[in-house]
């Protein structure tokens, strides 16, 4: 494999892997605030027909992007509603959520644009642009570095350098702020958090809503950057692979961007079977790239390659009276 | 789930209230969706009862879905009895699916009884296989088994993809699939068999499978309340350290439980693999395993329950795809309902409660105040 080949797949391995890091931030949040959130898939679909369908009559992405995190936060609020206000399965309301957002999105862009349940192509201002950092092409020809610089790293969408920058504001959030203390606490041991007089519901809404943001803007890029535009089922499983990279990561940030970059590199791959090929000099099957980020989850779940323990009061409701 | 029931909300309500209840909202929901695309909620249903149950046509598609969605809506039940939620249905039917084909495919069979036979002992091998590793993971490794079922889809997807691509494709066939099962392996539709022939005319797609669907629940049933294993599913299901403290086996309930419910799961790919398509493909459960979660929940765990939940989604399956062809709206439809019907009955069900337990605490304390 040649230097421009490994830079060609470390481009996409990036693209690929920002809408995983934007959901999978978006998951760190809820469910280190103790709101287990399986429907990181719906909140993305939605988010991404949303954005599709108003890039597209407005021609503008921002406004694209603005409908998709209003969409998101939608169904992140009922999700708060049926986990937090009326202490549901919350893992039941993520997969109602899923198929509803499967759905949902479907019969509205077929009924906007009739065409078979897609939003017409984006083109100029209904998409983010590449953003070419300074000095790329100027040192496009510095040997090694130069065309690192110039096709991997610059000429990416807004979205990409926004999810990488939130990965730092994440930790900042979560270990620096008293904001970040609370909603770790609130996901640890709630009845602290209310006995110090801070209110458990407010916190897991906050957090909830910030994952509705999160998804948003991974929704918006997959139809304004990634693609010109939204398709039936196109977050195809990147909701559960970002859930599956936010255990990887064990729920922290800054290993949240390295998984995603990991499963981003996969999907990368699938995409390159012959590239394969000719480094390992065996024929891996394709089926078989697909499925390592989550057989890879499977093994980091069965304690293999150290242990995954998830935020103690995930999942469980909160009842102030007991 | 029965913390709230008191003297002051009767338990018919709660059996029977709250599910229609919750199924309501669901439908008033669905008819606003319509409404709301510009489409009129009273056509949809004229054409969905008309297109599921109008004709023996639609009733043989209708049977067909009911049969598939008692399996996974059982295989649900059973993993929710133990407090474990098996998302893994689909999964675990796909590698019924491979079960069934290998089983088909293995030699002539002179009879398709026999064939049954061992098509079903293989779906529910190979589902229950699928369903032990995850299971595995969960009892000896504390692995979520929400995420690890999830997980283990996607495996299996891939897998079949793999397998149908690169091995089990016969030379010279385009299509990804296997070769179509033996003349041996055809199982009776409802219009072959003597009696139901007089009703169904034409060929439909609904097959002796149904029986053994029903069959099923029975058993389940019986399994859940009428066995010594079952009391121990029901109480591991209340409380873990309970069990625990009555010598129940922890690891053994949970593997026991989910090889149960991956069987089930595996056991729905006699229906559509073997009856239907009569060769395996991609995708073969087309979400009937996720149904399975709407049916369990909606048929309140219980296998009666179930069976008449599965009926529901199976005109709702039927319906919508006439929905699909006579009408503009799109066939996505029935997954808005399924979604909502999850939603009200799975994630809502303490919000119907709560109502519900107002409107009786008014009602009681005007007949005290009438005495």
């Amino acid at each position: 494999m040649d230097y421009a080949t490994l830079l060609q797949i470390l481009d996409s391995t990036l693209r690929l892997a920002t809408p995983l890091l934007l959901a999978c931030l978006a998951g760190l949040y809820s469910e280190r605030a103790g709101v287990f959130d399986i429907g990181l898939e719906g909140k993305m679909l939605m988010a991404a027909m949303a954005s599709g369908a108003v890039a597209f009559l407005t021609g503008s992405v921002w406004l694209g992007l603005l409908a998709g995190i209003g969409a998101s936060l939608v169904l992140a609020a009922i999700h708060g509603l049926a986990s937090i206000t009326f202490r549901g399965n919350q893992l039941i309301a993520g997969v109602a959520l899923n198929f509803l957002a499967s759905g949902i999105t479907v019969l509205i862009a077929q009924r906007l644009f009739g065409q078979g349940g897609r939003t017409p192509p984006l083109t100029g201002d209904g998409r983010f642009g590449p953003i070419t950092l300074p000095f790329a092409d100027a040192l496009k020809d510095v040997p090694i570095f130069g065309p690192l610089y110039h096709e991997v790293i610059s000429g990416h969408s807004f979205l990409v350098y926004l999810a990488i920058a939130l990965v730092p504001f994440t930790w900042w959030v979560l270990y620096r702020t008293r904001f970040g203390l609370r909603l770790r606490a609130v996901g640890e041991n709630p009845a602290a958090v209310d006995t110090a007089g801070v209110s458990v519901v407010g916190l897991r809404f906050a957090a909830v809503g910030i994952t509705g943001i999160l998804c948003g803007l991974a929704g918006a890029y997959m139809a304004t950057a990634l693609q010109a535009g939204f398709g039936r089922e196109m977050t195809a499983g990147r909701g559960y692979i970002a859930l599956a990279a936010l255990i990887f990561a064990k729920w922290r940030p800054v290993a949240a961007l390295w998984a995603c970059l990991l499963f981003g590199f996969f999907q990368a791959l699938a995409l390159r079977p012959d590239v394969v090929e000719a480094v390992v000099q065996v024929k891996i099957p394709v089926p078989f790239l697909d499925a390592l980020p989550y057989i890879l989850t499977v093994v980091v779940l069965a304690g293999f390659i150290g242990k995954a323990i998830p935020p103690r009061a995930g999942g469980e409701p909160y009842v102030k009276e007991r | 789930m029965d913390e709230t029931s008191n003297a002051m909300f009767p338990r018919w309500a709660d059996l029977i209230l709250v599910p229609l209840i919750s199924l309501l909202l669901a439908a008033i929901i669905s008819a606003l969706v319509l409404l709301a695309i510009g489409q009129s909620p009273v056509e949809a249903i004229n054409v969905m009862v008309d297109g599921a149950l109008g004709s023996s046509y639609g009733w043989g598609y209708t049977l067909y879905y009911t049969t598939s969605f008692i399996f996974t809506g059982l295989a649900v039940t059973i993993a929710f009895h133990a407090s474990l939620f098996n998302i893994g249905g689909e999964g675990q039917a796909q590698l019924g699916g491979l079960g069934v084909a290998l089983v088909c495919l293995a030699f002539p069979w002179p009879h398709w009884s026999l064939a049954l036979l061992a098509a079903t002992l293989g779906a529910a091998a190979f589902g229950a296989a699928w369903a032990a590793v995850p299971a595995y993971l969960q009892a000896k490794r504390g692995s979520h088994i929400v995420i690890t079922t999830i997980m283990f889809n996607y495996i299996a997807s891939a897998l079949i993809v793999y397998l149908l691509v690169d091995v089990l494709r016969p030379a010279g066939q385009m299509d990804p699939a296997t070769a179509r099962f033996p003349e041996g392996a055809k199982l009776p539709t409802l219009d072959m068999i003597p009696g139901f022939n007089l009703i169904f005319l034409k060929p439909v797609p609904a097959n002796v499978t149904l029986f053994i669907a029903l069959a099923m629940a029975v058993v389940v049933w019986a399994i859940l309340w009428r066995t010594r294993l079952g009391y121990q599913i029901r109480a591991f299901g209340k409380s873990e350290p309970a069990a625990k403290y009555a010598g129940i086996n922890p690891t053994k309930i949970i593997l026991v439980t989910m090889i149960l419910s991956g069987a089930l799961a595996g056991m729905m790919s006699i229906n559509n693999v073997m009856g239907e398509a009569e060769r395996l493909l991609q995708n073969s459960a087309e979400g009937a395993g996720f149904i399975g979660i709407a049916v369990a929940l909606m048929g309140r765990n219980h296998p009666f329950g179930v069976v008449l939940a599965a009926f529901l989604f199976g005109f709702l399956y039927q319906g919508g795809a006439e929905l699909g062809l006579w009408t503009s709206i799109p066939i996505e439809m029935r997954i808005v309902v399924q979604g909502l019907v999850i939603l009200f009955t799975g994630a809502l069900d303490m919000m119907v409660r709560m109502l519900l337990t107002k409107a009786f605490g008014l009602f009681q304390s005007r007949k005290l105040g009438a005495v």
